[in-house]
């Protein structure tokens, strides 16, 4: 076992030196983030459909049925769960499952036909402004079309009130929703780009070939590799989240500690990729180019700008495939709607699960390449 | 070169029925040799004619096609593992960190090899002592000329004390006067039972080394000390003697010489014409014949081929029968 990991401790020692001595990189990949970010602070708005709905319907006859078939006939809501309490309603929404709850309450026919106004508690996730925004405007608009048809129909009929309560970024201030997101793209733009350049370094400059001749092992020579850029990662991530705290005042809901903790499978994955990407390309120019092919699906599919709610099913289905998906559940899910472990821990793991596969499938190619070569 | 008997003994590096094919492209074909301990072994030949994959193949980086090789009594196809722990690889190009200092570049090899730490030290103080890099120790590698890079290179391959070194083309694009410097290294090294096996360009290098192999398209087509590959039949043609003629108009003399019967080939070398004449030709007939064409001939002596001689012949012929089994 000693022997799987041989020459680990030589190349972390000499990757730290290589970090040292080229501080003028580092300073620049660990700056140039905040600016992009400074850039990014303000918002984008899209157009949204089908947002994730879930249904508490305490009355259950066929005025509230009808309610129901309503919202979901009009294209903006797409009910995903059905729940009989309040405590399932905010779990779904904590959780990120469904950006919008909708309850309605147990009086809800008798008060329709008792000719009095009935209401309905709209709740909405403002942990996405865009969203939240819309689906203020949809389920007023859906309120006051129930209420025109009913009071149209009948005279002596009352109104249906729809009453929205925005959760968790009462304000919608947009940094507060694109800041946490962008952290995961950031992240994963240090972190690969730095590995991918280190080992593609190599192979330029001749030095792999060379390690590969002596007896240092694939795994000890790529964890020896990978550990400096995982200290730098995470340091990165910590620099990020403390700007994003005190520079733009993004107010975190949840445990800074636990979103430190989930980083972590997520650098992995990151540094794995780059990993993977430094087995197929051959010079820097080559690796920037499929770093790149890895940082743009980060940033469209993974929830951070256009929400996954509105894309087609085939993107939404390779949506799955993008580790930044599951890291921006988890960090708008901490910072902006105080999420817990119990809320994240499937997201955590998707991303070890990646992570590992990753790193072995890098392993293994790189040992075929460099030997074949 | 016959090989007596299928056991390393005494054999640093034992190479029979070598082959490696890439797809339909056979690289290395039937290659067989054998380099005793203590040996400074040139191989050479062509870029793309092999050297580097036959050497890719005896430190267990290529599989063999077909064949066996040994390699410090080990059989690479068992135990490549064990053939990278005992011998040192320093590769055409400089293969260094050259962000890192000579001194931490020789303690990353060393611990990568993993030495103990005073048995380190003990190394690299014995290694530089050899080589002369100490006033360098704390200096950049991208700072250093190019022979002090090889220097250290060599130095980098050698610390875990390897039997064997496999030095490819270790002296591409050094000055004269530190390729000098690191022979005399090898030579000194090898005074102390080191092997090596060295691939080069240069001829005056190939003369150097005790044994040379020659080869062409994946095959060898030469293998002996340079003294006995002078005397090849098809490098020294029965009826043949080799003559230089010294002239200061070389480049028109060469034109007439050419023409004159019983002048089989002919070259220039500086001030001078190396040339494969009849045994019968006659040197006044010669010098003659140039002054006709109004050039004056200041000597002509008796030549002994040199190697690359012999591998211009070599591959001359090698390439004809290449072409007639082609037609």
């Amino acid at each position: 076992m000693r022997d799987f990991f041989r020459g680990f401790g030589a190349v972390f020692y000499k990757e730290v030196l290589h970090v040292r001595r080229d501080s003028a990189t580092l300073f620049f990949s660990l700056i140039i983030p905040l600016l992009q970010m400074a850039l990014l602070g303000f918002g984008i708005d899209t157009n949204i459909r089908q947002i994730h709905t879930v249904v508490l319907n305490a009355d259950g006859r066929r005025q509230s049925r009808e309610l129901i078939d309503r919202l979901k006939n009009s294209d903006m809501f797409n009910v995903v769960r059905y729940v009989d309490n309040d405590q399932d309603l905010n779990d779904t929404i904590i959780g990120g499952q469904a950006r919008v709850g909708v309850k309605i309450p147990v009086d809800y026919s008798d008060r329709l036909l008792h000719q009095t106004s009935a209401q309905v508690l709209v709740l909405i996730d403002g942990s996405d402004s865009s969203v939240a925004g819309q689906a203020i405007n949809v389920t007023t608009a859906i309120g006051l079309d129930e209420s025109l048809r009913r009071v149209l129909a009948d005279r002596n009929a009352m109104a249906v009130e729809m009453r929205p309560k925005i959760l968790f970024n009462p304000d919608s201030r947009s940094p507060n929703f694109f800041l946490p997101g962008l952290t995961a793209i950031l992240l994963l733009n240090v972190t690969t780009f730095l590995t991918a350049f280190a080992i593609v370094r190599e192979k330029e400059r001749g030095t792999l070939e060379q390690l590969f001749v002596t007896p240092v092992r694939p795994f000890g020579l790529l964890l020896g590799k990978l550990l400096p850029y995982f200290g730098i990662g995470f340091f990165e991530l910590c620099l990020i989240v403390s700007a994003m705290r005190f520079i733009f005042r993004v107010p975190i809901h949840g445990s800074v500690l636990l979103l430190a903790f989930l980083s972590l499978p997520y650098i992995f994955v990151s540094l794995s990729l780059g990993i993977l990407i430094s087995s197929k390309a051959g010079t820097q120019a080559e690796a920037m180019q499929l770093a790149f092919l890895t940082i743009l699906p980060s940033i469209f599919f993974s929830g951070y700008i256009f929400p996954r709610e509105t894309m087609p099913l085939i993107f939404r289905g390779f949506s799955y495939f993008v580790p930044a998906t599951y890291f921006i559940n988890i960090t708008r899910g901490i910072i902006l709607r105080g999420a817990g472990l119990q809320h994240l821990w499937t997201d955590a793991l998707a991303l070890f699960a990646m992570g590992t596969s990753l790193l072995f499938i890098a392993a293994r190619r790189f040992q075929n390449k460099v030997i074949m070569s | 070169m016959a090989i007596a008997a299928p056991t390393p003994v005494n054999a640093s590096i034992l190479a029979q029925h070598l082959v490696r094919r890439f797809g339909d492209f056979v690289a290395v074909n039937d290659v067989s040799f054998r380099v005793q301990k203590g040996e400074i072994f040139g191989f050479l030949g062509p870029n793309g004619s092999g050297k580097t994959t036959v050497i890719k193949m005896l430190i267990g980086l290529l599989p063999l096609s077909a064949g066996s090789a040994w390699v410090e009594g080990l059989d690479v196809r068992v135990d490549a593992e064990a053939v990278r722990e005992r011998i040192g690889y320093m590769s055409q190009k400089f293969s260094l960190y050259d962000d890192l200092t000579v001194a931490e570049n020789l303690q990353f090899y060393g611990r990568i090899y993993g030495l103990t730490p005073t048995r380190l030290k003990q190394r690299i103080d014995d290694i530089v002592q050899l080589n002369g890099l100490a006033p360098y120790m704390n200096r950049l590698a991208m700072r250093l000329s190019g022979g002090w890079k090889q220097r250290l290179a060599l130095g980098c391959a050698m610390l875990h004390e390897p039997q064997l070194l496999f030095l490819d083309e270790p002296t591409a694009g050094i000055d004269p006067v530190a390729r000098r410097q690191l022979w005399d290294l090898l030579f000194e090294l090898s005074g102390h039972g080191i092997t090596f096996f060295v691939t080069t360009h240069y001829m005056d290098e190939a003369e150097r080394c005790n044994h040379v192999a020659y080869i062409y398209y994946g095959k060898i087509i030469a293998d002996g000390t340079p003294d006995e590959l002078k005397k090849l039949p098809d490098v020294q043609p029965a009826g043949t003697k080799r003559i230089e003629i010294i002239t200061p108009e070389v480049t028109r003399a060469l034109r007439l010489a050419r023409k004159i019967p019983g002048i089989r080939s002919a070259t220039i070398f500086g001030e001078s014409i190396h040339a494969l004449v009849e045994d019968d030709f006659d040197p006044a007939d010669l010098r003659a014949q140039l002054l006709k064409g109004d050039i004056t001939v200041t000597d002509i002596r008796p030549l002994k081929p040199s190697l690359e001689d012999v591998f211009v012949e070599l591959t001359e012929k090698h390439q004809s029968e290449i072409e007639a089994a082609r037609a």
